[in-house]
């Protein structure tokens, strides 16, 4: 009896469910995109959700409260990389304010890239600007006024896909066009020469910070990210330095296996 | 009797989470759905010490994810589906590891030759991107078998990296244009071969992963947030994921918590496209 029972249930339910998915179908373009717009909706509200904690939390980081923030390894991060969307990147004063929050949290080497070669165009203007920063808040002849200073590299897409490239025609040159040899055995470390021989000899980033709309590297060069850690900030008009410390945190706490 | 309503109440159950699940896909459908998602599958081992199971089971459960999230991506619409099922650095573990995936790699090749298999029911197309020859005979010839039995399947797209890593692929690239450039110079001449350099189209047509588009999603499980050498020619332009379950643990809502970031990004990601 009760068998019977459960399996009418069943089968009511069945239909029901066939019911709602006929309706979704046949109802037309217009419920769908309504029922697509609130699915959007609800990922809005949960960002600006997460953003409003975001800001307390960064408010509370700069404010020294957390012992584990304040106490942070910077020596950890021998390099760090800035990829920034090429349309905020017109902000020089916000990319200036954010070097001298990096230079103030203890790194020495930092690689700025974007993909337009925007950064490559300010990077004359930021050198210039938070040299003369540095001269005027310590005397001239503070022996330790080199060793603060920030140093900068700054990159664009064309040192990505189009440097391999030219690295594999100097290999080219060297190894196909020159000798004899039927096949030779091209490496890693050959393109790792190659690329130092056209001048890219900075050394992978440990950390990867991406300031813009969407979590994606932009085309930073391939070669160079292998195992960076890849961190999103956000868009760089809502930067906060205590956003900044937490994503080095991080960082510091990561470990890595390198596949074993 | 008692039986047969539980397998049919089973069957109903199923049913009806299909309908679910496609009728939150034709949902979906209203935006870009993205043509090409990359899975980093981390966190196997970890998974089998969370559950006291040995490392096997791990990889195992690792696999039934796999089929389960191919068949959403199939049902999505999504046409190409690349995996990193093998880095060449994960040849360094103890070779016990390393004999034990070997092993699951082939049983489940050889299952895919089958023909009630989830790969012949799906219409999957597969293809082993990587450094082949790094490879032992038995999982290598399984794996060209593979390809060849599914070249003609056309409804989704599998690509599974094996000894794989993305520095490997450039080289490899490099060195088949630079083959290919010696050749054409040997065939016609000097003096018209030299005049040309090696250009970013040369090498892109010697990739291993050239058999697909750039990838629109990259998922990494186990919440890393490094690509570990995979796909970083490829992936300028792909939304990056990094859910914290670990890979055998990935379900429905993570594909779609990734594709409505896809979603919410896809104007700039085209206008970027256009600019690059």
């Amino acid at each position: 009896m009760f068998l019977r029972w459960l399996e009418a249930t069943i089968l009511d339910f069945g239909d029901e469910m066939h019911k709602v998915y006929m309706w979704i179908w046949s109802s037309g373009d217009l419920g769908l995109r309504l029922l697509w717009h609130i699915l959007h909706l609800i990922l809005s509200t949960w960002y600006f959700i997460i953003g409003l904690m975001g800001s307390v939390e960064s408010f509370l980081i700069s404010s020294g409260l957390f012992k584990r923030y304040r106490d942070l390894d910077i020596s950890k991060v021998q390099y760090l990389a800035v990829a920034i969307d090429s349309d905020e990147a017109l902000q020089t004063l916000k990319v200036l304010e954010l070097l001298r929050w990096l230079e103030a949290i203890g790194l020495r080497k930092v690689c700025l890239y974007d993909t337009a070669g925007v950064l490559k165009k300010s990077k004359e203007a930021l050198t210039l600007l938070l040299k003369n920063e540095r001269m005027s808040s310590e005397t001239a002849s503070d022996p330790l006024v080199e060793e603060k200073c920030l140093s900068l590299e700054v990159i664009s897409f064309s040192d990505g896909k189009q440097a391999v490239a030219k690295a594999a025609d100097v290999l080219l040159k060297k190894h196909y066009l020159s000798s004899n040899t039927e096949k030779p055995k091209l490496t890693e470390s050959d393109m790792t020469d190659a690329l130092g021989a056209i001048g890219y000899r900075e050394p992978d980033p440990d950390l990867m910070l991406i300031y813009g709309p969407a979590r994606c590297h932009m085309g930073f060069p391939a070669w160079r990210i292998r195992y960076t850690e890849i961190l999103h900030m956000g868009p760089l008009k809502s930067m906060k330095i205590g956003a900044l410390i937490k994503a080095i945190h991080r960082y510091t706490m990561v470990h890595q296996n390198y596949g074993t | 009797m008692e039986n047969k309503t539980d397998t049919l109440a089973v069957r109903l159950f199923g049913s009806s989470i299909s309908y679910m699940r496609k009728s939150l896909f034709r949902i979906l459908s209203v935006g870009p759905i993205p043509n090409h998602i990359a899975f980093i599958l981390d966190g196997n081992r970890r998974y089998a010490k969370k559950r006291n199971l040995n490392e096997g089971m791990g990889y195992r459960a690792g696999f039934l994810s796999l089929m389960t999230l191919c068949k959403y991506c199939c049902e999505l619409g999504v046409k190409y589906v690349t995996i990193y099922a093998f880095s060449i650095d994960n040849f360094k573990r103890k070779p016990h590891e390393v004999d034990a995936v070997m092993d699951l790699m082939l049983e489940k090749i050889q299952g895919m030759l089958k023909e009630e298999s989830i790969v012949s029911q799906y219409g999957v197309r597969v293809y082993f991107i990587g450094n082949l020859e790094l490879l032992n005979e038995h999982v290598r010839q399984a794996a060209v078998k593979a390809m060849e039995a599914t070249s003609n399947n056309d409804k989704i797209v599998l690509l599974i990296c094996v000894a794989y890593t993305s520095t490997d692929e450039i080289v490899h690239a490099a060195r088949e244009s630079c083959e290919a450039k010696r050749a054409r110079v040997r065939s016609s001449g000097a003096r018209e071969g030299n005049e040309e350099e090696l250009k970013v189209v040369d090498i892109e047509r010697h990739m291993y992963m050239g058999v697909a588009p750039d990838p629109d999603i990259l998922v990494r499980t186990s919440g890393e947030t490094r690509l570990s050498n995979f796909l970083l020619w490829q992936t300028s332009n792909c939304v990056l994921y990094s859910p914290r379950a670990l890979w055998p643990e990935i379900g429905l809502r993570h594909l779609v918590w990734a594709v409505l970031n896809y979603q919410r990004v896809f104007p700039l990601l085209e206008r970027r496209r256009k600019q690059m």
